[in-house]
């Protein structure tokens, strides 16, 4: 129908306190990385979800593909030693 | 869009496919999934977030002439957030490789479908507070069983706007509290609202069961969760209430409770009115069409500007 | 048609015996107490501006721009509901924000011209916004730590909203001076219209002395420069040419307005107009 290019597409990534991981909110279009960054705090930070912002562009990340679900992620499920709950610390310690 | 004849799919991928969606898991943009799946997908996606577009049209038709700074405001931001639900609607599109900028030209063409209720006038103030009782309290009956859809970035966008839709709906019915108990022209005002309303409100749903082909896929398939005229029936029964509230009257003589269903029965939707104007004969559906070109035109020397700007700015990055 | 007014203009002053005493006025209409007057124009400069601001809602060049300026129209309309009622409890006549906003004529409303302007096409709209932002975060900047409690503390709050529209604006009207030959060309034209109404952001008068005295106290030269300094910045960048001074047009202050605000104000108080006393 027309010509015309898109802007290009950005992630955005919301941390919503101080201290707290960034979370994937959504995404935009901008031009650049300032303009992505102004458009993701009036559209993804209008009601104060946010202290600090992320933009991506959506072309950098690279994902996982479903079909590696297996192999990337299962064997990581078996290993108990990982986590402490596989340690026995005698009774009356109460350092943990 | 390809036209390529729907491929024949890999039973063994159909199966696995159909047994995640019965296993309540959500299917993520990479995943496998019939093509039917994507195409209804892109399809009822796409028609959400031209809804949300066009429906920005008539509720700012009166933005500037809102009666007191506090519902000025509310209205202001209300408008804004439907423009936000289009935007993270079609960002989930995007998810399934389908840009924007495709989807738009096919609205702004006339060959998308949008939600038939914003092709309806906005006459007077009190449009502003029945819009936001009954379209968005019909919006939140639909989005919130689409928020347990299968399409995780749907899904997700859908939670989003769901918090949004609750003050939607809530300013809009405080509007209607409002001129409930105000003068008899306000109460006159409102009440012809209602009668304007009530009836294409009900038609948001969509077709009868009956009539709705796509229905059962759709069902099987999670991408919708519960028939049309279930979630109608939802929205009468919380609906009936509210107006009882506020003492205003619903346009139905045939409106009656049935203490057997626990339902409100309802009477007869005029469905040749909804044919008219899904294809186009509404009494708006010209005017909404031009506003969005109209914008869109007006702007496109706006957005390769901006474009422009940018890849100059990237040169003399790389330059230095 | 004039000679025949003066005909009968002329019989009538030479039957009035008193003559001179009565019918001489003053140059213009009195004007409210000073901090009253203050705290009209900065709060009718927002109120305006964010009405037409908000006229954009649904209709920009894309929907992030809906957003955008959707906020910063919510935000100019909210500093004037403070500054109004500010302005209405100050004067003790029981006039609230919404009685200043929706009925008051066009000659009470004391906003600069600039803000009521059509909004013409987008890059009217940035350029427009931007000489006023600059204005505006280098005002709210001296306000925030003047003497009257009531303004510092409404500027403090609409200086952090100013300088995101000021970064916002001024990025546009740099993408717009700086895109396409097309682009260029047109916000300068913008630039070109615009910069006539300027002037009266920097216009000090008997308010501001008088306001000054009760510790609102601005350096209006001062700010002149920064607001020079910011401007030449931005449009350095934006690689448009800054016009010459040429004669200004003012009046606003005592309104005094374009032909557009009455319009405006037509639709803007339309309904609350028709139900008067009406809860909303
Ligand atoms: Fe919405
Ligand atoms: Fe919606
Ligand atoms: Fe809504």
């Amino acid at each position: 129908m027309s010509s015309e290019t898109s802007w290009p597409l950005w992630e955005v990534f919301t941390q919503g306190n101080a201290g707290e991981p960034f979370e994937h909110a959504g995404s935009l279009h901008a031009t650049d990385a300032e303009h992505a960054l102004q458009n993701a705090r009036d559209v993804y930070a209008r009601r104060g979800e946010a202290v600090n912002l992320w933009v991506v562009p959506s072309s950098a990340i690279t994902a996982s593909a479903p079909s590696d679900a297996g192999p990337f992620f299962e064997p990581g499920n078996d290993k108990a030693y990982r986590h402490p709950q596989f340690y026995k610390v005698p009774q009356g310690i109460r350092v943990f | 869009m390809t036209q390529t004849t729907v491929p024949q799919e890999d039973p063994a991928l159909l199966a696995a496919f159909e047994a995640r969606i019965a296993a309540g898991e959500s299917i993520e943009p990479k995943d496998w999934m019939p093509e039917r799946y994507r195409k209804q997908l892109t399809r009822m996606m796409a028609q959400h977030a031209h809804s949300e577009i066009v429906g920005m049209l008539p509720e700012g038709n009166w933005i500037t002439r809102a009666p007191s700074l506090r519902r000025k405001m509310s209205l202001i931001a209300k408008v804004q957030d439907e423009a936000g639900h289009g935007l993270y609607i079609y960002c989930g599109t995007e998810t399934l490789g389908v840009d924007r900028h495709d989807l738009f030209n096919q609205l702004l063409d006339g060959s998308a479908k949008y939600s038939s209720i914003f092709n309806y006038p906005t006459l007077s103030w009190a449009d502003m507070g029945v819009i936001g009782w009954f379209v968005d309290g019909a919006a939140i009956v639909n989005q919130t069983v689409l928020a347990k859809a299968s399409y995780g970035p749907y899904a997700r966008a859908m939670v989003r706007i769901c918090k949004e839709e609750n003050f939607h709906k809530r300013q809009g019915f405080e509007i209607c509290a409002t001129l409930a108990k105000g003068t008899p022209a306000q109460k006159e005002m409102l009440q012809d609202a209602v009668n304007r309303f009530w009836w294409p409100s009900l038609m948001m749903f969509g077709p009868s069961d009956k009539d709705s082909p796509n229905s059962a896929e759709l069902l099987k398939w999670r991408v919708k969760r519960k028939t049309n005229d279930e979630l109608r029936q939802r929205f009468v029964n919380l609906t009936v209430p509210q107006a009882q509230a506020i003492g205003v009257t619903l346009p139905d003589p045939d409106l009656r409770y049935d203490a057997a269903t626990k339902n409100w029965e309802f009477g007869e939707i005029d469905w040749s009115e909804f044919w008219d104007v899904v294809k186009g004969n509404g009494p708006c559906n010209v005017e909404r069409l031009e506003a969005r070109n109209a914008a869109h035109d007006a702007g496109r020397w706006v957005r390769e500007a901006a474009l422009a700007h940018a890849a100059k700015n990237a040169r003399s990055v790389s330059a230095a | 048609m004039a000679a025949h007014e003066e005909e009968e203009g002329g019989v009538a002053a030479g039957e009035a015996k008193s003559g001179v005493g009565t019918v001489a006025g003053p140059r213009q209409a009195p004007l409210a107490a000073p901090l009253v007057e203050y705290l009209l124009r900065l709060g009718d400069d927002r109120l305006i501006l964010g009405h037409r601001m908000s006229e954009w809602t649904g209709h920009g060049p894309i929907l992030e721009e809906d957003i955008a300026t959707a906020n910063i129209a919510l935000d100019l309309i909210g500093q004037a509901a403070q500054l109004l009622k500010l302005a209405g409890e100050v004067e003790g006549k029981g006039r609230t924000e919404d009685t200043l906003a929706y009925f008051r004529d066009g000659v009470q409303f004391r906003n600069c011209l600039l803000v009521e302007l059509p909004k013409g096409d987008f890059g009217d709209t940035m350029v427009r916004q931007f000489l006023f932002d600059a204005h505006s975060v280098l005002l709210w900047e001296a306000l925030a730590g003047c003497g009257h409690a009531g303004i510092a503390g409404i500027a403090a709050k609409a200086l952090k909203e100013d300088k995101y529209h000021l970064r916002h604006s001024s990025e546009w009207v740099v993408r717009l001076g700086d895109g396409t030959e097309e682009s260029r060309a047109r916000v300068q034209r913008s630039l070109d219209r615009l910069w006539k109404y300027t002037a009266e952001l920097f216009a000090a008068d008997e308010i501001d002395d008088a306001v000054a005295a009760l510790g609102v106290r601005v350096d209006a030269a001062g700010l002149r420069a920064r607001w020079d300094a910011m401007v030449n910045e931005v449009l350095a960048r934006a690689t448009l040419t800054r016009p010459a001074e040429g004669a200004a047009q003012r009046g606003g202050r005592r309104g005094r307005h374009t032909e557009h605000l009455g319009h405006l104000l037509a639709t803007m108080q339309s309904v609350a107009r028709a139900h008067p006393g009406a809860t909303w």
